[in-house]
């Protein structure tokens, strides 16, 4: 608890909101690597399926999606189910399931840049790196990921903004339950339910600070590489 | 030291696309010089290249000397682990690093004791030394393939492959770069694989000919070989050539010309940046070539042989290919119409002189 302009405010939302969001990231970098490769590298049709599969969370409503992981991450789906068997605890309702949640909601944000940052590498330079002694991982090491790092920043940006905006699916499986699943977007709303506007203002303003911040060091940044790499 | 023996390189392809099938039958190439895969566009002279570099997976097997690279019995060595360095057609210069760390990237990948070839070598053999600290951004089209290049060669590859590094240049670009290739090939003691549709590249650069067309391997022949019958694919575009192996004598600055020399006889062409006793081709196209009975007393044509009528045969409606030798035994063929043949008078046997219009170095 701070006191800011007279009223008392809670920051526990905004931790756990950066704690989710920073965690969903990490996340979807590494599995979005080898996801958004196989996309951009599949020529079969099986290729396709997935990329609507994946891409399929930014046209359902959050609630529909919310739904589906209540019942996947709840004790008898399963996801749940399996958890259940490492840990007592469940999986709905908890940070776990947060961070589960948003990485199913934020997939398409991670996945469809680096899709397209490694469909323009071309395939001969790789073909060249392998006649050169490069070994796949080597490859992907010394060529992929340094011409892909404007990929990659936009992937983690997206993803990252794209969890510290997220509100439906969180309240479907998270619930609100102060200090474990209450995030800012869900205490902005709690605020405005019971009229603390202050409080409200605040956070409110705050997130717009910050996504202005964040989107302005990314396109920032995107534009210097673009000057390196021409 | 490899012998040739233990290079020769033994093959069979069957590779299926569909609409088009690679199918060489059983083939060996020589283990030394330059072997040029020579064909239309779609004939599969790519394809084939990329079989042997490991980028393509057919059927079939694959044995460079004694290694096997390929084998009916699943063996396939992953591209990174065959001692193989493969120029590509288009630049393949990786954007984010220097020239300098591309030429590395090879380099760095094999182990110290199978470095044959030094920067310092490759560097000075493609004349790239002023663009090490240059991003492959800023060069031009020929100065890209020439870096591809050295980075190939510092992976001291124990074959070369190049898929048409030239057909993406400029004129100007590929006139650059022939000399460098050119001297690759009298100063590198490894086999390459060149696959070209340029006829005029086969003639400065081959020493054997691979033939193929619609997927197939028509036939093998040394360049000489390929070069003799009048009816060789490589005549398809320019008509008949005659390639002669040649040696600087000496330059004639004051009017910018250079001497060569082969056996008895000499050229004069246009001045040379070449050493007086470098070996080069030069290639005259027989169109180029015309004959006279005497020896001409006053004429603005500089190279004039003596030569004796071998052989004629139609090459086209009103068209004859003449073939003639010089006293030495060097072939020179020429293409000339019937209707001068008839005029002349000439006949299988006799001594008539060939005035030749143009050497060509590069067309």
């Amino acid at each position: 608890m701070i006191e800011l302009f007279g009223v008392e405010l809670d920051l526990a939302p905004v931790w756990l909101t950066l704690k989710v969001a920073a965690l969903t990231t990490v996340i979807l970098i590494v599995i979005g690597s080898p996801i958004g490769w196989w996309l951009a590298r599949s020529k079969s049709r099986l290729g396709v399926v997935f990329e609507a599969v994946v891409a399929l969370p930014l046209v359902l409503p959050p609630t529909v999606l919310g739904f589906y992981l209540l019942i996947g991450l709840g004790p008898h789906g399963p996801i749940g189910s399996m958890w259940s068997l490492v840990s007592e605890n469940n999986l709905t309702f908890s940070f776990a399931g947060l961070v589960i949640a948003s990485v199913f909601y934020s997939l398409p944000f991670a996945v469809q840049p680096l899709m397209h940052a490694f469909e323009s590498i071309g395939e001969r330079r790789l073909e060249a790196a392998a006649t050169l002694g490069a070994s796949p991982m080597d490859r992907f090491f010394s060529v992929v990921l340094p011409l892909s790092q404007r990929g990659y920043l936009t992937a983690a940006t997206l993803a990252f903004a794209h969890t510290v905006g997220e509100f439906g699916v969180i309240l479907m499986i998270g619930g609100n339950i102060p200090g474990q699943t209450q995030v800012v977007s869900i205490a902005i709303y709690d605020h405005v339910e019971v009229m603390e506007y202050t409080q409200a203002h605040i956070l409110s303003a705050g997130m717009m600070l910050f996504s202005f911040a964040v989107l302005l060091i990314v396109y920032g940044l995107n534009r210097r590489m673009e000057v390196k790499i021409g | 030291m490899n012998t040739d023996n233990n290079r020769t390189i033994r093959a069979r392809f069957h590779l299926d696309f569909g609409a088009f099938a690679l199918d060489t039958g059983e083939f060996s190439l020589p283990g030394s010089g330059v072997t040029a895969i020579f064909g239309h566009s779609g004939s599969g002279k790519t394809t084939l290249l990329r079989c042997m570099a490991g980028l393509e997976q057919g059927e079939g097997y694959l044995r460079f000397g004694e290694d096997t690279w390929q084998d009916a019995n699943r063996k396939f060595l992953p591209v990174h682990q065959r001692p193989l360095a493969y120029v590509f057609q288009e630049a393949t210069l990786f954007p984010h690093m220097d020239v300098r760390r591309n030429l590395e990237y090879g380099l760095r990948r094999i182990p110290k004791e199978r470095r044959r070839i030094t920067p310092e070598q490759a560097i000075e053999w493609t004349g790239v030394g002023h663009l090490l600290d240059r991003s492959p951004v800023r060069l031009s089209g020929g100065e890209r393939q020439r870096v591809a290049i050295a980075r190939a060669l510092l992976t001291s590859p124990r074959l070369l492959l190049m898929d048409e590094p030239l057909s993406a240049l400029d004129i100007r670009s590929k006139r650059e770069i022939l000399p460098y290739l050119e001297r690759l090939h009298r100063e590198l003691d490894i086999p390459v694989l060149y696959v070209t549709h340029s006829p005029a590249e086969v003639e400065r650069l081959a020493d054997q000919v691979v033939f193929m067309e619609d997927g197939r391997i028509t036939a093998i022949e040394t360049l000489a070989e390929a070069t003799s019958r009048i009816d060789s694919p490589l005549f398809f575009d320019e008509g008949p050539v005659t390639v002669i192996e040649a040696n600087v004598d000496h330059h004639d600055d004051a009017y910018h010309l250079t001497r060569v020399t082969f056996g008895d006889h000499g050229l004069w062409l246009p001045r040379q940046p070449l050493e007086p006793g470098t070996a080069l081709r030069v290639r005259i196209l027989a169109r180029d070539v015309s004959l006279i009975r005497s020896a001409p007393e006053e004429t603005s044509i500089l190279n004039v042989l003596p030569v004796i009528i071998t052989g004629m045969e139609p090459t086209g409606p009103g068209k004859l290919a003449v073939t003639t030798e010089t006293r030495d035994g060097q072939t020179l063929l020429t293409e000339i119409t019937r209707k001068s043949a008839e005029t002349l008078g000439l006949e299988i046997g006799q001594h008539v002189h060939a005035q030749i219009k143009a050497v060509a170095m590069m067309e």
